[in-house]
């Protein structure tokens, strides 16, 4: 058996590569629920109708899709300059501090400008936290993911702290947990749903523009290609590095605004429950496309909340409801390495096996 | 008298994904026999000699080595076989002596003694009349002396059947002459040798035959004695092609750019550039010899901005443009061309297509924060029809191109912004002599508008039938600048080496 590399794949291959995917990960899930003493058939009807099957419901998945979006394009624009951006989660959360501390804490801006401000400063402290790893990669050529993935450490402690220290709502008695947003720093809602939704479809067309049509969106492609092309076309490779990364770090940071404003109402770690590092998977699975991060961020929240929804309706364990969703995305991901190889079974006097990577 | 076949391949095909690299290839080596393998790239030269040392395997055919068939699975298994590679990029252990690395991983039995591994090295040494100091580490060598321990050490494994690939590429005439004379030694005493190589004069002068590969298939094999250079190049091109390189004689302008006292440090403070001083005059093609990493990439790249200068003045038309960063030197309008030689890591992004490869030093001058691909566009159209660029369109991802038109791309690019001054570093480098040509016609086309160009190359016929001066590097520093109608290649060779052209004595300048 040989491992070779793909010349391309033309759109034909692509989606029978996918359509494959799909059909083996539903067998093989299929083949765990019967397992599990369930009939496959029944989980999966429930999943979809659990996802879309209401208006109701089609709108709490709609819902879950926003932090996965708007999260997804901050790691998009870092992931186009091959910086690994693997910090989305201590950016959500840093964005939701600075939001949460003009929301409970400054009461000297009239209240139609609270909830901007919010986000312009939500920004900022997100782009600050993706700063910092930018700066010492850009002037010291350090590691970012490994200080990414730490600064996300920092993040979590620092809202702990505050939780338990001194942001602690006082006349909660003995629950540790912050105290609720006042009603004006609160995102309204729109048919139903908080504008979050529509500022994160908004941020998918100016980032579709950004990339494709400004200077620093071309910049961004020609130093995630390569460096010294970069250097020899007199591109300033450092400024690159920072001004993207506060973009990046920003957008999470909008992220930790939007699910504080919108979702939880407050500031609690679940304001970023795993985005920063699910985004990494959808950014993925887009292939870095901006556009394509609306769709595999739908899909994907279809899985979550079809897979919280069996939890409740038919009673299968939380544990296995995730190990469902692990195969189907191990299968979805899995697929992604036969579109640039493919398995070529050689004559049968072949005894090893070679790979052949160029 | 018999020849006993050493070596036979039959019928090898061999794919990767949609690139037919071997089609039905036959090849036979004798003993005592130095075989050339000669191609154009990509016909598929290394992929042969590739499974014979065990790192591929063929998809179809047979090969018979001393008359047995064998299905070579490892690279471990052709040493087995007496098969040994000596790579193009060596592969020893800097800070190990030579004896180290000849004796590193290679164990007969459980114990030997270092005493008497050392003396069965001499003995492979004295047999083929090979010289190397083997308490040597390998940092302190030059580049043919690594490659002399390399040879032994696939002699010491016992391989009667040797494979260099593209062995005179880091050599010089010299050093060249003396490696022939050790694979004569070899042949004598019943090796077989195969020299992968595309230069012409060089399988004229050591092989015995010739095997020429076109397009992943043998099309001829030849007694070296029966045959000469035109021949070959017809069977390698597939066409008859004049190799003559006309020259254009224009007067000399004025100077272009002068270059005093330039000094540039590698790692651990190492000069790479040292007090290099020359001037170029416009409408000059001066071009730069040197053994490779005698310091050619560092002096384009200071000259374009791109790598820190210790000392001295690069003076383009009277302005010191020292401390200039690449985009000063766009901004300040600074007519400068430069053509790296990694054309894919440096000059062009490989996964955008011609529009966007147009618009990489450009598009810092259009006003605003978009960008207009409309002239891009233009551009690219306009240097595709110049240059006969072959692609399927200006969309198409650079790196689905060939070699040729790649470096057409880059060049075409460059000669559109009307530079004075061209740096241009191997352009040549991995083109089929075809391309070659076209590209040399471009050059000499931009020298007759009066362009100053600064060439850097490594086939020394085609500098001195090219170039109008010839400027020598060894180390850095610069041993001479001759006149190319007056300078033989022995007399380059030697300043190569580091013998000033004036005081002909022993002087290696490390």
């Amino acid at each position: 058996m040989q491992i070779v590399k793909r010349e391309g794949t033309s759109v034909k291959q692509l989606i029978i590569i996918r359509l494959i995917a799909i059909i083996a990960a539903v067998i093989v899930s299929g083949v765990f629920i019967v397992f599990l003493g369930y009939d496959p058939v029944k989980v999966y009807s429930n999943m979809i109708s659990g996802a879309l099957g209401s208006r109701i419901r089609f709108r709490s998945t709609l819902l879950e899709m926003v932090p996965l979006v708007i999260t997804s394009l901050g790691i998009l624009v870092a992931f186009k300059m091959k910086f690994w951006n693997i910090g989305g989660e201590g950016q959500i959360l840093m964005g939701a501090f600075a939001a949460t501390y003009i929301a409970l804490f400054v009461d000297w801006i009239p209240k139609y400008l609270v909830l901007p401000v919010m986000f312009i400063v939500g920004f900022l402290a997100g782009g600050i936290w993706g700063l910092i790893p930018a700066f010492f990669k850009a002037k010291f050529g350090a590691n970012e993911t490994i200080m990414t993935l730490m600064l996300n450490y920092i993040a979590v402690q620092w809202i702990t702290y505050l939780q338990y220290g001194p942001w602690r709502d006082p006349e909660l008695k003995g629950f540790a947990k912050i105290a609720n947003f006042p009603d004006h720093a609160l995102l309204p809602k729109v048919m139903g749903i908080h504008i979050g939704f529509y500022i994160s479809l908004i941020l998918v067309a100016v980032l579709t523009w950004f990339l494709r049509k400004t200077k620093r969106g071309f910049e961004i492609a020609v130093v995630g290609e390569s460096v010294s092309t970069a250097r020899y076309a007199g591109m300033d490779i450092s400024r690159i590095i920072m001004s993207t990364m506060l973009l990046s770090g920003g957008l999470c940071g909008i992220t930790g605004v939007v699910q504080a404003a919108g979702v939880t109402k407050t500031l609690t770690m679940n304001v970023s429950s795993g985005y920063g590092f699910t985004a990494v998977i959808t950014t993925y699975l887009s292939g870095l496309s901006a556009p394509r991060v609306l769709v595999v961020s739908f899909l994907f929240a279809i899985l979550l909340q079809g897979g919280s929804y069996i939890q409740s309706a038919l009673q299968i364990p939380q544990a296995a409801a995730e190990v469902l969703q692990g195969m189907i995305l191990f299968c979805a991901l899995g697929s992604e390495f036969f579109t640039r190889y493919k398995v070529r079974f050689a004559r049968k006097n072949s005894v090893s096996s070679e790979v052949k990577q160029s | 008298m018999d020849k006993t076949v050493l070596v036979e391949m039959r019928n090898i095909c061999k794919t990767f994904g949609v690139i037919r690299a071997n089609i039905n290839v036959n090849f036979s080596v004798y003993e005592g026999e130095i075989h050339g393998l000669l191609g154009e790239n990509g016909a598929g030269k290394s992929t042969l000699v590739n499974m014979l040392s065990g790192i591929y395997r063929p998809d179809s055919g047979s090969i018979f080595i001393h008359g047995r068939q064998v299905n070579i699975h490892s690279p471990k298994h052709a040493i087995e076989l007496g098969i040994g590679m000596i790579h193009q990029h060596f592969k020893l252990v800097d800070v190990l002596t030579a004896a180290e690395n000849i004796m590193l991983g290679y164990r007969k039995q459980g114990f030997t003694s270092r005493k008497s591994m050392i003396g069965s090295i001499r003995d492979v040494m004295t047999r083929y009349g090979m010289e190397v100091d083997l308490n040597k580490k390998i940092r302190d060598m030059s580049v043919s002396e690594k490659q002399t321990v390399e040879i032994l050490k696939v002699l010491y494994r016992g391989s009667k059947i040797l494979i260099l690939d593209e062995p005179t590429a880091v050599l010089t005439p010299q050093e060249t002459r003396k490696l022939f004379e050790i694979l004569r030694n070899l042949a004598k005493t019943g090796c077989a040798i195969i020299i992968i190589t595309h230069k012409l004069n060089e399988i004229m002068e050591i092989t015995d035959r010739v095997t020429v590969l076109r397009q992943g298939k043998s099309v001829a094999t030849v007694e070296t004695s029966g045959t000469n250079i035109r021949e070959l190049t017809e069977l390698m091109v597939g066409k008859p092609i004049n190799l003559s390189i006309e020259r254009v004689n224009t007067p000399r302008g004025n100077v272009l750019l002068s270059v005093n006292g330039l000094t540039a440090l590698g790692e651990h403070n190492v000069p790479v550039l040292d007090n290099v001083t020359f001037d170029l005059y416009e409408g000059e093609i001066l071009g730069v010899a040197g053994v490779a990493g005698s310091g050619q990439k560092e002096l384009c790249e200071t000259i374009a901005g791109l790598y820190p200068v210790a000392k001295g003045d690069i003076l383009f038309k009277g302005e010191n443009i020292v401390g200039y960063s690449p985009r000063e030197i766009i901004k300040r309008g600074i007519s400068m061309s430069f053509i790296p030689e990694d054309r894919l890591g440096m000059g062009l992004v490989p996964s955008m297509d011609m529009v966007d490869n147009m618009l990489l030093k450009d598009y810092v001058n259009q006003p605003g924060i978009t960008i207009n691909r409309k002239p891009a566009r233009e551009k690219a159209e306009r240097v595709m029809k110049r240059l006969d660029i072959l692609a399927p369109g200006i969309y198409t991802p650079i790196r689905k191109l060939s070699g040729g038109n790649i470096q057409k791309v880059l060049l075409g690019r460059e000669i559109d912004a009307n530079p004075h001054l061209l740096i241009t570093a191997y352009p040549v480098r991995g083109l089929d002599i075809g391309a070659s040509y076209t590209i040399y016609d471009l050059l000499k086309e931009q020298k007759k508008k009066g362009v100053g160009i600064l060439y850097i190359g490594e086939d020394l016929d085609v500098l001195i039938e090219l170039c109008d001066r010839i400027m020598v590097l060894c180390y850095g520093k610069v041993t001479g600048i001759v006149d190319a109608q007056r300078v033989t290649k022995e007399d380059l060779g030697l300043m190569m080496a580091g013998v000033s052209p004036d005081k002909k004595e022993d002087a290696a300048c490390k």
